[in-house]
């Protein structure tokens, strides 16, 4: 599909647009106290070509849901369907042969400590019986690609965890697939590092057009690179949507936890007679001028930052703030006016603990 | 019995048996050694493979009652005695050898020993492997016979090599042993002249170069695994 094309359908979805369709899956796993259900009813469509988050607290389901994109973990229940074909009922062989098309990275690289970078990304060509010479120089095509051309040799053992990563990945990209799984695979980085892999994957998506599934636990990576996400809490998708609506406005209690970490409405035991607005920041160009100190003085209306958390990508400020407004309705009036007068910035009334 | 140990006749006779029988009889222990452990390693192996790969949640799990009796049946050889062992197994190293008697026939219950034995090591070094690697594979859509020979051996040869290097001293012990039932080697020189003929001089020759050639394998085998270890730079 040409990349235009690809942008459209990625706007508008139609039916046949869908590189993967979860549905109704549960997934039940028998332990010594009983039943746990890992996952509950789970419904997603992922559209080709989309880089998709899954984010979720320890426990909450993620490795799971992702195990069940490629059948590692056979659900208890529901269907999954990659590009429109039911994996679920496929037979061993089958499913071989799908999970050349839906690879998957992980947080522990899990190279093949004994073999070299080159022999490790030729390992899924070994397995699927590829040509020898042609497995090469495939290999050799995506150590280029990953940036590291010079560790065809190299044991696994020799790189550090960011470029342990970039070989996963070229391992990943060997078959050709139409789908990449990442399974916390930036968890175990440094931020510099997390960003270049990030960006790595990101340059693969738009190169190559490979739909991206990410599983994570970080924010910062969905917001990094994800086009829209789901939010998994307690085995159930609790939340849905494009990146910059869900973060900016998080509805459920999971979602806001996760964005609000710091527990920022939790902060409540203000001075009485103060009344608490959040400010939410969307991309707003304001990073860089002193909102809060410019409202004093335009508007005189003295706020305290009774919580914040915010960050800057590029020049455009994400994240939130919680400020808490004494003098009644009348300021609090005022600075709602104000703030909401600025672009990307959304401004709401925290009237009880949420 | 020291004041004898090194008369002139008794250093004249030791003398005579270091010339004449004693090359033999290393080069019996060191053959009856490695061509055992080898035997050992081809029966003992792929049966270490299945106790790791044939249990629940495995790569290739087999029916309960196959690994109840695979277990049964390790523990059971392992728990036979080597001497009564290799008295047990003389209808089969006629069958194989042709006769119950001398070096290369004390090979079968050498190998009858080991292999259970080896099973058990090639078990413990396969378990190292880290499961995230095999569900890798698994995720790469690897077959089980894929798994095992692309990974789960190939990841563990630094493992397996040491294990293997404790199977061969061990076997080199046993074989020793095997001097008493009309196998060959320094065991046969040890037990021949030292215990039956009283001759202490010689039993020790032997004792030291027993112990000569476990150093040489040991050190041996500790730097093959070392160096085919790739996790170290």
């Amino acid at each position: 599909m040409p990349a235009g094309l690809r942008h459209i359908s990625r706007l508008f979805p139609l039916s046949g647009g869908f590189m993967i369709e979860i549905k109704n899956l549960s997934k039940e796993f028998e332990t010594a106290d009983g039943k746990v259900e890992a996952l509950r009813n789970v419904n997603l469509t992922i559209s080709d070509g989309d880089i998709y988050g899954i984010i979720g607290m320890s426990g909450a389901g993620k490795s799971t849901l992702v195990r069940c994109i490629n059948m590692l973990e056979r659900p208890t229940q529901g269907t999954v369907l990659i590009d429109g074909c039911d994996i679920g009922s496929l037979d061993k062989a089958g499913l071989r042969k799908v999970r050349r098309e839906v690879t998957m990275i992980f947080q522990g690289f899990n190279l093949l400590m004994q073999r070299t970078c080159l022999k490790n990304i030729c390992f899924p060509l070994e397995l699927a019986g590829t040509d020898k010479a042609e497995a090469k120089k495939r290999a050799l095509e995506l150590l280029e690609i990953v940036g590291l051309p010079d560790k065809a040799n190299a044991y696994p053992a020799q790189l550090s965890g960011g470029q342990q990563q970039r070989i996963a990945i070229a391992r990943a990209l060997a078959t050709e697939p139409k789908v990449l799984l990442c399974d916390e695979a930036t968890s175990a980085l440094d931020p510099k590092t997390t960003h270049s892999i990030l960006e790595l994957i990101r340059d693969i998506n738009a190169r190559l057009g490979i739909t991206v599934i990410i599983i994570t636990h970080q924010m910062s990576v969905v917001e990094e690179i994800c086009s829209r996400v789901a939010i998994l809490d307690d085995g159930e998708v609790v939340e849905e949507g494009m990146v910059s609506t869900v973060f900016s406005s998080p509805k459920s209690a999971a979602a806001k936890r996760l964005v609000f970490p710091d527990g920022a409405d939790e902060i409540m035991t203000g001075t009485p007679g103060e009344r608490r607005i959040r400010v939410v920041f969307s991309g707003a160009l304001a990073a860089k001028t002193p909102l809060i100190a410019r409202m004093a003085m335009e508007e005189q209306v003295v706020a305290s930052i009774l919580g914040a958390s915010t960050r800057s990508i590029g020049d455009k400020a994400y994240g939130n703030m919680l400020l808490g407004i004494t003098g009644g309705d009348e300021m609090v009036h005022r600075a709602m006016e104000y703030l909401s007068g600025i672009e990307d910035v959304l401004v709401e009334e925290v009237t009880d603990h949420v | 019995m020291f004041d004898k140990l090194f008369s002139p006749e008794v250093l004249e006779e030791t003398l005579w048996i270091l010339q004449n029988e004693i090359p033999l009889a290393v080069w019996e222990t060191v053959y009856v050694t490695v061509l055992a452990t080898a035997f050992a390693i081809v029966l003992g192996l792929p049966l270490g493979v299945l106790l790791v790969v044939g249990e629940k949640g495995g790569v290739l799990p087999l029916p309960k009652g196959v690994m109840h009796m695979l277990n049964i049946f390790i523990n059971l050889l392992r728990s036979v005695p080597f001497l009564i062992l290799m008295i047990m197994v003389f209808p089969l190293t006629r069958l194989i050898v042709g006769t119950a008697v001398g070096t290369t026939a004390s090979i079968v219950p050498l190998v009858i020993a080991a292999f259970p034995f080896v099973a058990r090591l090639v078990e413990t070094s396969l378990r190292e492997v880290n499961p995230n690697i095999i569900e890798m594979a698994q995720s790469m859509g690897a077959s089980p016979f894929q798994i095992i020979v692309k990974v789960l051996i190939p990841e563990s040869i630094p493992s397996l090599m040491s294990n293997f290097t404790v199977a061969i001293t061990t076997i080199l012990g046993y074989s020793a042993m095997s001097g008493i039932i009309g196998g060959g080697g320094l065991g046969k020189i040890a037990i021949n002249y030292g215990y039956y003929r009283y001759k202490y001089l010689v039993m020790l020759i032997a004792v030291v170069l027993l112990i000569i050639l476990v150093q040489i394998f040991q050190s041996v085998g500790t730097r093959i695994s070392v160096k085919s270890d790739k996790r170290l730079k």
